[in-house]
């Protein structure tokens, strides 16, 4: 049996303690970026363009500049350095230069004594645009010739082509196995990541000509080494502190205010505070990329895969942001958590006009599960089969080959997970109306009640309304990928102060609501034996943490704090052999000391007889012991560009839901009504954060399977607000039943799997097939929108859905 | 905009407060949050879709994002600021923070307003049966993107097991 339950550590590793930032959140004293404030601060506005494309013929920012309480009004021609940035290239102008190339770009930036006349102020600048054709169709783009390109100078819009090959697909001997070949097309929308604090920081001009910025954001160096050369300063004199962050999901691994604020703080020598509102947020971060992806799946008369094709397009709309990496992610995963030996996965990352694409929780990984698991349901489908069963089939395990030909390594616990997953108990079943019998569904008193399809609306009675079952598994790769060498630095410090020991963790890791403060306290407590773990602000005083985002945190830097305490650890054992040297006997060794309850202890554990030798505030007394790591996880390869094989990943991690819907097929409408998942994580650190996280994955991943969607026409987005784009709210979330197995991975920090993002892939496949399994429609298409759904004849057969 | 401000009074968590020069189109919200120091409440749409600017107007909650600042002249308003005492955190607050139901915390502000009142309609038995329909049904209004929902749901049911509250199993003949 290799499921371990964690004994939970009194606040330490495996334990749940409460977050320490918990008390002042709950009060409101908790400081957002978007609560800072500076003694003669001034606001920061923002020109966008109104168009997706235009060559721009002239700007006057002479009226703008002459407004009373205005204090600068700056475009491209100000940037005092390098005038285009970038996350992996650096395309991406810091105001545009010459030409817009999506509907939202920032043309210029105005510093005033307050909002209000610092957005009268943007307005009244004078932009002349030439508009041009967008190109904003993917296909074309990808494959048309003729079409624009977004960038001159380049070649084409394709900003990675990724093709993974392994074995051969066409041989001829392989298709007298095949029993059913499936080919199928499938579109995901854009979805956003709507964290709730918008973008916003305060930029502050130090006394050495340099920039403090107090910022909400994933990744403070990388900040930092974008926006100095652009600022023309070095790294040094830029500094940034991490502010209050409302949310991020890889929305803010892209720079949004933080050039802008800089460059005006340095001109207008005061401090400048920017603060986007919720429309200019939809224009102000990368969304999760669209995808037209084509699939074909053969398998054999069991159920087992012969081969598979995949092409998939996907829309970086105008910059590269991170279209280079989630291009790997879909191509490398293209297939999923399935073993196949003759597979073509073909990927495409592309320049269009649209609004520009990057990080979103599950990084690529989410539009292929979509179009994979669909694909599964399909093959079962054909073959008369459980669509549980076809997945345990074809589940990879420990030391499978994925079509990159890279083997896993540890735990792959899918079959382990289906097994747990339809153990659950089910909701109980619907008491629909007879058919032809309509009456209403009456509310028993103490009883669960079921949210009819259009919720408090009351549209239906019960009629129309039927059950459907589905399920979805997701594979998400965890770390940077493809040969990037990732780490995280941590600084530790262990003193004495009123008698106690106390530790005290320094790193740069963006806490962005999923609880990493409270992890890095935890490991050092259980690392260190004390009880009072302190973590400081995270800021770039200390070396790099890498990025809040890949599900990484939890291994990459609570690797380098583990990594941190135990050269601390090292140090003080030292301390007290030196000290101390009588503590032990001849035969005794230092290397067997544990640190525990404030003091040092032959042997682990109290309970295997360890003896206490020393008391930490005996071995230290005002001496301070303090130790600064890098932590590196093992290296990868990048993919081979034409044959996309390669040890392209560090860890991988699977969930899988079952989703259990009501449609009212007649309106179109879904109600949740129950969703189970089960998940693998290798170890439980913290049990009440892994749960958060999975329940946010899960609604997130809900959401693109049933509502969200960015809606653009010929480039220009047509709903950025929260009436028009849509979330789910607690009425959408339905109860979440959850179990997690641990199936440690021997490679990893205490063997744990990150965890955050692999929840939101499987949770909208799932969803998808149970609403296809009570409607009957293909629904090839997220999010679902109600007449596709809907049964009533001839109206949803208007939305593209066809049998290809 | 110096200058052409008017003067805005309130009894602010239980305080009569004073602001002078408060920008005619500035909304209740941008008041607390800029002229009275309290930015506790949050903006995240300034639409009333989110819930995040809740707070409370003569003892009703409200998106103060949707209220004129020059509205709520004269009014007693409570904010999140105002829900811990001398004692430490109310009933309410402190559930959210045990519950988990806190991650990023931005909505969090407006979730604790909405149950607070929840909490003195059950005390004052406006509602009887709060089950966890009606429970979903109240913070409909309040968007979180972090928690799916599922422990800010626990949250409530332990901040209303406070003994002051009818509970179904007590209360459910009324
Ligand atoms: S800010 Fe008021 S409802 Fe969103
Ligand atoms: S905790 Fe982040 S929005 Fe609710």
């Amino acid at each position: 049996m290799t499921v371990t339950t964690s004994t939970p550590v009194h606040k330490g590793i495996g334990g749940s303690p409460l977050r320490p930032d918990g008390t002042l959140k709950v009060t409101g004293e908790f400081a957002y970026s978007s609560d800072l404030w500076a003694e003669g601060m001034l606001y920061g506005s923002t020109l966008r363009s109104p168009h997706p494309r235009a060559r721009i013929v002239r700007i006057d920012t002479s009226a703008a500049a002459a407004m009373a309480g205005v204090h600068a009004v700056l475009t491209s021609a100000d940037i005092p350095g390098k005038k285009t940035y970038g996350l992996i290239a650096d395309d991406c102008p810091v105001l545009a230069i010459d030409e817009v190339r999506y509907h939202g770009e920032p043309v210029a930036v105005v510093a005033a004594d307050d909002l209000d006349t610092a957005r009268r102020a943007a307005k009244a600048i004078v932009v002349e645009y030439e508009v041009l054709e967008p190109v904003s169709d993917m296909r074309r783009a990808a494959f048309d010739a003729e079409s624009p390109r977004v960038h001159a100078d380049r070649a084409d819009n394709i900003v990675r082509y990724q093709p993974v090959r392994r074995g051969n697909p066409d041989a001829a001997d392989l298709q007298d196995r095949v029993a059913v070949v499936v080919t199928r097309e499938y579109e995901v929308g854009m979805q956003d990541q709507a964290f709730l604090g918008p973008e916003s920081g305060l930029a502050i001009p130090t006394e050495d000509g340099g920039v403090d910025l107090h910022v909400a954001t994933q990744w403070l160096h990388v900040d930092q080494e974008q926006m100095a050369p652009c600022l023309a300063l070095p790294p040094e004199k830029v500094q940034l502190t991490l502010a209050g962050v409302g949310g991020a999901f890889g929305g803010r691994e892209d720079l949004s205010m933080q050039i802008h604020a800089s460059m005006l703080a340095l001109r207008t020598k005061r401090p400048v505070k920017m603060v986007y509102d919720r429309r200019e947020s939809f224009f102000g971060h990368v969304h999760r990329h669209p995808a037209l992806m084509k699939y074909t799946h053969a398998a054999d008369a069991d159920g087992r895969l012969v081969y598979a094709k995949a092409q998939l397009l996907l829309d970086g709309g105008a910059y590269a942001s991170t279209t280079d990496a989630v291009v790997g992610n879909a191509a490398s995963l293209g297939i999923g958590p399935y073993e196949c030996d003759d597979v073509l996965i073909e990927a495409y990352g592309l320049y269009t006009n649209n609004p520009p694409c990057g990080a979103m929780r599950g990084f690529g990984a989410v539009q292929a599960c979509f179009a994979y698991e669909s694909q599964m349901d399909e093959v079962a489908a054909a073959l008369g089969m459980d669509p549980v069963e076809i997945r345990r089939i074809n589940a990879v395990k420990e030391g499978s080959i994925l079509p990159t030909g890279q083997r896993i390594e540890g735990p792959a616990p899918l079959r382990e997970i289906l097994d747990e997953l339809v153990t659950m108990p089910m909701p109980p079943e619907p008491s629909l109306p007879e058919p032809g019998e309509p009456e209403p569904r009456t509310r028993v008193p103490g009883e669960r009640w079921e949210l009819p399809p259009g919720g408090y609306g009351n549209t239906t009675r019960g009629e129309g309304v039927r059950r459907g079952v589905g399920y979805g598994v997701g594979i998400k790769n965890i770390c940077y990928s493809e040969g990037f060498d990732d780490f995280s630095t941590a600084r530790v410090r262990l003193e004495i102060s009123g008698g106690e020991p106390i530790a005290s963790v320094h790193t740069a890791a963006a806490e962005v609501g999923q609880g990493l403060v409270t992890l890095q306290a935890q490991i050092a407590r259980t690392e260190l034996g004390v009880d009072h773990a302190v973590v400081l602000p995270a800021d770039t005083q200390v070396g790099s943490a890498g990025s809040s985002s890949a599900s990484r945190q939890s291994y990459m830097t609570g690797g380098a704090v583990k990594t941190a305490c135990e050269a601390v650890r090292m140090e003080v054992i030292e301390l007290a052999r030196r000290k101390f040297p009588e503590l032990l006997s001849d035969d005794e060794s230092w290397s067997d000391i544990h640190l525990a309850d404030g003091a040092l202890h032959l042997g682990a554990g109290v309970a295997t007889g360890a003896r206490l030798l020393a008391r930490l505030s005996d071995v230290l007394g005002t001496d301070v012991v303090e130790a600064t790591r890098e932590y590196h996880h093992r290296r990868t390869n990048p993919l081979d560009p034409e044959t996309g094989q390669g040890d392209s990943h560090v860890q991988f991690a699977m969930a899988a839901h079952r989703a259990v819907v009501d449609v009212d097929v007649e309106l179109g409408l879904v109600h949740v009504v129950q969703m189970d998942v089960v998940q693998d994580v290798g170890k439980i650190l913290n049990r009440l954060s892994l749960e958060g996280q999975i329940q946010g994955g899960t609604a997130q991943g809900l959401g693109l399977a049933l509502m969200e969607e960015i809606q653009t026409r010929d480039g220009l987005v047509r709903n950025p607000s929260f009436t028009d784009y849509l979330i789910p709210t607690i009425l959408d979330m339905p109860p979440l039943n959850m179990r997690i197995l641990e199936f440690a991975d021997p490679n990893s920090p205490y063997g744990l799997r990150g965890a955050g993002e692999p929840p939101t892939l499987s949770s909208t496949p799932a969803i998808v097939a149970a609403v296809r399994a009570a409607c009957g429609r293909p629904l090839r298409r997220i999010p679902l929108r109600p007449e596709q759904i809907a049964l009533v004849e001839g109206y949803g057969d208007e939305g593209g859905e066809e049998d290809v | 905009m110096t200058g052409k401000g008017i003067r805005l009074e309130l009894t602010l968590n239980g305080k009569r407060q004073v602001a002078t020069d408060v920008p005619a189109n500035t909304s209740l919200l941008g008041a607390l949050r800029d002229h009275f120091g309290l930015p506790g409440a949050k903006n995240a749409c300034e639409q009333g879709e989110c819930g995040s600017c809740t707070v409370f107007l003569d003892g009703t909650p409200v998106c103060s994002c949707l209220v004129a600042a020059g509205q709520a002249q004269g009014a007693a308003v409570g904010t999140v600021e105002g829900l811990a005492d001398e004692d430490g955190l109310s009933l309410v607050q402190q559930a959210f923070v045990t519950a988990g139901a806190v991650q990023c915390g931005f909505c969090t502000p407006g979730f604790l307003m909405v149950v607070r009142d929840l909490q003195l309609r059950a005390r004052g038995r406006t509602i009887i049966n709060l089950d966890d329909d009606e429970v979903r049904e109240a913070l409909a209004g309040n968007l979180c993107r972090c928690t799916g929902y599922e422990k800010v749901i626990d949250a409530v049911r332990a901040a209303l097991a406070d003994p002051d509250v009818p509970r179904r199993s007590v209360g459910a003949s009324g």
